[in-house]
């Protein structure tokens, strides 16, 4: 057993793995030298957080743009309460569909309480695949949009380490 | 870009379990049958033409902090302006036009609540649109990647 890694350190060490591992032979060795810990610590500690569900997923974080996938949409439902854990499960596990969030609805200006996320190459095939997919669960009745991006401002990982102080030097 | 096919290969395997131990690179090759060198190589030559972000965890919303998703209903000649604003926070990371009345959508992220509701009312105070705040509630599917075969 290693020691654990102080409270510095792993907020310095989340804060270094927001922005990815370096791709070196040994990159949790790479990481525990930035933070004065070693590497079986740094390791330790990447085990506990993952099975502590603190990460959503480990590995490549791909630029969909770049691979031709530019017809990002979110389509949004307004789905009955009594219904939406029903109706989020199953469009959850449709192919095509990334994520499938229940969201609040804040009346009067936005109606819909659930989100999915759909990345494809062309826009015309996602708009048939989406219309596919609410016609096979009986969904097309329900109000809903298919809200396309139209420009991308700015995309990066998520930034949870508090953004300022905890240092871990001297 | 068209991938590699190791890089087709890579990305379709390691979207979610990178092998946590002291040689993941090398773990990874010995799963796709080639070498180490060959895998880190790959995923340089993918960050340098953009279509890598980067390699390693993506961090559960709920479980390292809060997160929400907002949006603003920006009139259209103030778009590009409002967005360059949203897009100062380093607490936004995805800032996204969309085709709607809302058409600025933004994800946040921060140690907790109430770190995003000074900058949701900051925001509101800077611009004169008051932000829509749509936080997770349920997450009916774990993002897993996606896959470059199946998808439209």
């Amino acid at each position: 057993m290693n020691i654990t890694l102080s409270e510095a350190q792993s907020l310095a060490l989340r804060r270094l793995l927001e922005t990815g591992l370096p791709l070196t032979p040994r990159p949790f060795q790479a990481l525990a030298e930035q933070i004065e810990a070693c590497e079986a610590q740094v390791l330790d500690q990447m085990r506990l957080w993952h099975e502590q569900g603190l990460f959503r997923r480990v590995g490549l974080v791909v630029n969909h743009r770049a691979l031709g996938f530019s017809a990002n949409a979110m389509l949004v439902l307004d789905v009955p309460d009594a219904l939406v854990d029903e109706v989020g499960r199953r469009l959850g596990q449709a192919p095509g569909i990334n994520l499938c969030y229940q969201r609040p609805r804040r009346l009067p200006q936005w109606q819909y309480n659930l989100f999915c996320m759909i990345h494809g190459r062309q826009r015309d095939r996602v708009e048939a695949q989406v219309q596919a997919l609410l016609q096979e669960h009986m969904l097309d009745d329900l109000p809903h949009q298919l809200l396309f991006s139209s420009h991308l401002f700015k995309q990066c990982g998520g930034r949870f380490a508090a953004p300022a102080g905890a240092s871990i030097d001297g | 870009m068209t991938p590699s096919p190791l890089a087709r290969r890579l990305i379709d395997r390691f979207q979610h379990g990178l092998p946590l131990c002291a040689e993941p690179f090398k773990a990874m090759a010995e799963t796709l049958g080639c070498s180490e060198a060959e895998v880190i190589d790959c995923l340089q030559h993918l960050q340098l033409a953009g279509t890598l972000s980067r390699v390693g965890p993506v961090f559960e919303h709920s479980r390292a902090g809060a997160s929400t998703l907002a949006a603003l209903a920006v009139p259209p000649e103030r778009l590009h302006q409002v967005a360059a604003r949203v897009s100062q926070y380093p607490e936004v990371n995805h800032n996204y036009a969309r085709e709607h009345r809302y058409n600025l959508w933004f994800v946040l992220t921060g140690p907790d609540r109430a770190h995003l509701d000074i900058i949701l009312q900051e925001l509101e105070q800077d611009t004169g649109l008051t932000p829509l705040d749509l936080p997770m509630l349920t997450a009916y599917r774990i993002d897993l990647g996606f896959a470059l075969e199946t998808a439209p």
